[in-house]
């Protein structure tokens, strides 16, 4: 009985070496950070993993906690990690800068980056924003605002926003910046209703800048496409399993946001996922398959940061794009 | 189908059925006054409660005001260097229990033109005081609590936070100070100090309202700062519960909360589910809200105690009712029951049976003692009427028996002398009772001379049935060969009158016919006249000279006159039962009718004329009942003409 006891116990753990054993072989080990905390923002890579969808794929990976200590371009430079998500703004300029970057999939394909106004106080068209004093996020943020400021020869006061909204909501700037998965939501949540909003959306106004994509760095991605690739296909898996399992992908962000110590709203991050996929799925117009960075997006957003005197010159898209989309495809 | 059920039953319905609607209208009306008034109280007690609560933080948020707003004023109006004002910021720290931290934050080269910031902060983030140079962390030029005031231009409470460390909420105040800058009043920073919010934590966490009735604190965007459910607290504002729950009127509630009104509204409870009434208060120098809950259940509870117990007394003393009335009941209906099977048997003949018994002096009594009587009452006049029954069959075969003699005692046989066909006679009596006062007779008073008697007593029924034998005993006794008919009636008047206490009195018409003449010499006491039928001829009554009724007067004078009959001449004789013989409308049959009558059947044999005028009084009175005998005879002369 007791031999029996103790020999099964010795297959067991035999079994379960055997085992790692195996997937030590066939596994590659891979880094990922995503641009900031948790947050239903990166809905898809937490539900990939935590799904196994990276393994799956044949990669062992690992998700560094983001957030505003540990900026992803950082870590993708220093090689702390394989994988980042960046804006495509700030990849342009990156690169243009030096940085061997490579775009591997431009997961939203629509700006989420708005600005908002009180119908109160008079705001309906983009001209009543003239002699205001309009809330602005620094950096990469400010692109687009600007932009839109001089297609529609505004003056503004510009003044500095902060990660909170507060100010607008208490009347201290008559426009504040907006995520439209975010601080949208903030706004609706601290008891103002859409219809008293009028909402600037900049991909309306002719300044899609296309947000979060997936980079790695030229040698990672010439060494071996195939991690790279596998990474893009793993991680689309795991949005469109986030979008189909809305519930499921919620309460796996939900998790790895306790597990950061942010605060969680379940609501909120419902709304952040709902927008996440009209944002990386856009119904309304003809467009590529997902993750794909088209020339036009990418011409559109260089041009600007050129005409702003941010970058010199536009990097060759060729080899800012490695098309993993079309590469897993094959 | 009420109609057939018992009174028991009926009652035992309508009872209980008027008295269950009497109960549930005085229940629902109480219930209802009491709910209101309980609700009012409550009302008013909430509005105490969350007023109280909101002073009481309102109080401790005006005295942390006080500290950064006097520094203000200081700041505006007096110089200072570096290290005044750090000590300045030491000391507010330190005299002021309820400040974890102030600090004092400049515009960029404000305080001194070679540093771009300058933002000292003493805290106290244990029991030492400690030190720290805000603008070394981050640039506050851009923290809400900065910017927030200096846009407004006016002091600030900053939405709630979680303190360094987590676990405790607190909030800061802050206020924008100036300089006069050659007359110009220029911005130059913000004093901010922050408090913990434990102190309304637990104001708020203090009121409890009956079991599970709770407050709780929203800050200006309706994020919830304190509430009974830890996961709430920071996490989630009002209105991403009312998302959550899918509730525009929470969101509506929300918006009023935040935008600094008040008010009484229906909310389900967040952490029970329970329907509650909520009251809702602004905090006016922060322009957070307070809320406390009511459970309505718990509200009303104790009437709602109360009312299912009255509500069980209610349907106990029903019960107990219906009991009543059905023992009420029987000792009414078991009687009625009972008397009315008897009535039966008493319907049946069975007088005999016993009632039973009822105790009650009431309605049910005296109608047992009404049934005894009348079952007692009957008795008796069945008795009697048995009796009565017995004795009057007596004296009606009696009558009959009388009846029987009376015609027994008249000549019935016709035709009585066979052997003589010089006349003929019929005659025929039809009493109106069992015995009349009329009779005929006829004799030969010797071998030629035929005596012929009818008579009318006075009255009728037996006394003129008894005078009516005696006279005619009489005559038939006076009646001897040779006296002539008035001497006759004379007699008989005389022997009548003997003793006539009662004044009875007779007409008689008596007759004698010479069979061989035909010759009739007669004395007419006091009777209705004959008809004289002349064979060929008139017809006619035979007038007399009217004398007095026999019986009546002792030394009354009669006289003889005389007719004669020619062969086939005939006299009809008749009481005044013939002609005063009355039809439905008391009409008279009269002499004139009786004349034309005979007149119709003349030729015909006797017999039939008596039966043809029988037969017509008949008709005539057809429809009148017989009211005097009638009495009817012909004599009828044939001469020599029957040999």
């Amino acid at each position: 009985m007791l031999m029996n006891i103790i020999l099964s116990l010795f297959l067991f753990v035999a079994s379960l070496f055997l085992n790692c054993a195996r997937a030590e072989e066939t596994l590659k080990n891979a880094f990922f950070i995503p641009q900031w905390s948790p947050q239903a923002q990166f809905a898809g890579y937490y539900v990939a993993y935590e799904k196994g969808i990276y393994k799956k794929y044949g990669i062992n990976l690992n998700i560094l906690p983001g957030g505003p200590s540990s900026p992803s371009v950082e870590f993708l430079e220093k090689g702390k990690v394989d994988f980042a998500t960046m804006w495509l703004s700030t990849a342009i300029q990156k690169r243009s800068q030096g940085l061997k970057l490579v775009n591997i999939a431009q997961i939203i394909q629509r700006s989420a980056l708005m600005l908002i106004a009180k119908k109160a106080r008079g705001i309906n068209r983009p001209e009543d924003i003239d002699n205001k004093k309009v809330g602005i996020w620094g950096e990469d943020f400010k692109i687009q605002p600007t932009a839109f400021f001089r297609k529609y020869k505004l003056k503004v006061k510009v003044i500095p926003q902060s990660y909170s909204v507060n100010l607008f909501l208490r009347d201290g700037v008559d426009v504040a910046s907006a995520m439209w998965y975010n601080e949208y939501h903030t706004i609706l949540n601290a008891g103002l209703k859409p219809d008293e909003l009028t909402t600037f959306f900049f991909h309306e106004h002719g300044l899609n800048f296309p947000e979060d994509g997936i980079y790695t760095l030229e040698k990672t991605y010439k060494m071996d496409p195939a991690l790279s690739c596998a990474f893009v296909k793993a991680s689309i898996e795991g949005w469109l399993y986030a979008f189909s399992q809305p519930e499921e992908a919620l309460d796996i962000v939900l998790k790895y946001m306790s597990k950061a110590n942010v605060p969680a709203n379940k609501v909120h991050q419902r709304w952040m996922l709902s927008r996440m996929k009209d944002l990386v799925l856009p119904v309304d117009k003809d467009r590529a398959p997902v993750g794909t960075l088209t020339l036009e997006d990418f011409m559109r957003v260089s041009n600007t940061l050129r005409d702003d005197g941010l970058i010199k010159k536009i990097p060759d898209f060729k080899s800012f794009y490695g098309e993993c989309v079309g590469y897993v495809e094959k | 189908m009420l109609k057939n059920r018992g009174i028991a039953f009926k009652l035992v319905l309508f009872f209980t059925l008027s008295s269950a609607i009497i109960f549930t209208l005085i229940f629902g009306y109480n219930y209802y006054v009491s709910r209101k008034t309980i609700e009012k109280n409550v009302e008013e007690n909430a509005r105490t409660i969350v007023t109280n609560a909101m002073n009481k933080i309102e109080t401790a948020l005006r005295a942390t005001q006080k500290v950064p707003e006097n520094i203000a004023y200081f700041l505006e109006n007096s110089s200072y260097n570096e290290k005044e004002l750090v000590q300045l910021i030491y000391t507010v720290v330190e005299k002021n229990q309820e400040i974890y931290g102030a600090a004092i934050a400049f515009e960029p080269y404000a305080f001194k033109k070679t540093s771009q910031y300058f933002a000292p902060y003493f805290y106290k983030p244990n029991q030492w005081i400690e030190f720290k140079s805000i603008d070394k962390y981050y640039n506050y030029l851009y923290s809400d609590w900065y910017q927030i005031p200096k846009e407004l231009k006016r002091p600030q409470w900053i939405e709630p936070y979680f303190g360094e460390g987590g676990g405790i909420i607190m909030s800061s105040y802050s206020v924008p100070f100036y300089k006069k800058v050659d007359g110009k009043r220029q911005f130059k920073g913000i004093i901010i100090v922050d408090v913990s919010l434990e102190q309304l934590r637990n104001i708020v966490s203090s009121i409890k309202v009956l079991r599970t009735g709770y407050g709780f604190l929203i800050s200006k965007n309706g994020t919830i700062v304190t509430h009974p459910l830890k996961d709430l607290i920071m996490n989630e504002t009002i209105f991403s519960i009312a998302e959550a729950r899918n509730d525009t009127h929470l969101r509506e509630i929300g918006r009023k909360m935040i935008h600094g009104e008040s008010g009484l509204v229906p909310f389900k409870s967040i952490t029970t589910e329970k329907m509650c009434w909520m009251y809702y208060i602004p905090i006016p120098s922060s322009g957070w809200s307070l809320a406390v809950l009511f459970p309505q259940d718990e509200m009303i509870e104790d009437i709602t105690n109360l009312n299912k117990i009255v509500i069980f007394l209610g349907i106990f003393g029903l019960f107990l009712l219906s009991i009543a009335v059905v023992f009420i009941a029987r000792s009414i209906t078991e009687p009625l029951r009972g008397m009315a099977k008897a009535a039966e048997h008493i319907g049946a003949g069975n007088l005999d049976i016993e009632l039973p018994p009822v105790k009650t002096r009431d309605e049910v009594g005296k109608l047992s003692e009404a049934f005894n009587y009348m079952k007692a009452s009957l008795k008796e006049y069945i008795k009697e009427l048995t009796e009565a029954t017995a004795s009057k069959e007596r004296i009606e075969s009696e009558l009959k028996i009388a009846h029987d003699i009376q015609m027994g005692i008249l000549p019935k046989r016709f035709p009585p002398f066979p052997d003589r066909d010089e006349f003929d006679i019929y005659a025929t009596i039809k009493p109106a009772r069992e015995v009349g006062g009329d009779f005929y007779d006829f004799f030969f008073i010797d071998d030629g001379h035929l005596c012929f008697v009818i008579a009318d007593v006075s009255g009728k029924g037996v006394p003129a049935a008894l005078f009516m034998t005696l006279t005619k005993t009489l005559i038939k006794a006076k009646a001897t060969s040779g006296l002539t008919s008035d001497k006759i009636i004379s007699r008989v008047n005389e022997d009548l009158c003997i003793g006539n206490d009662l004044n009875m009195f007779v007409t008689v018409f008596c007759g004698i016919l010479n069979t061989r003449t035909g010759e009739i010499l007669y004395t007419n006491g006091g009777h209705n006249p004959p008809l004289l039928i002349r064979d060929k001829g008139d017809i006619a009554f035979v007038e007399g000279k009217g004398e007095l009724v026999v019986g009546v007067m002792e030394d009354a004078k009669y006289t003889t006159e005389s007719i004669i009959l020619q062969p086939g001449d005939s006299l009809f004789l008749y009481t005044d039962g013939v002609t005063e013989a009355m039809n439905g409308k008391s009409e008279l049959f009269s002499e004139e009718r009786l004349k034309k009558e005979i007149l119709k059947c003349r030729g015909e044999s006797i017999l039939k004329v008596i039966e043809c005028i029988m037969g017509e009084i008949v008709q005539f009175s057809l429809e009148a009942p017989q009211s005097d005998d009638i009495t009817m005879m012909i004599v009828q002369f044939r001469g020599n003409k029957g040999r």
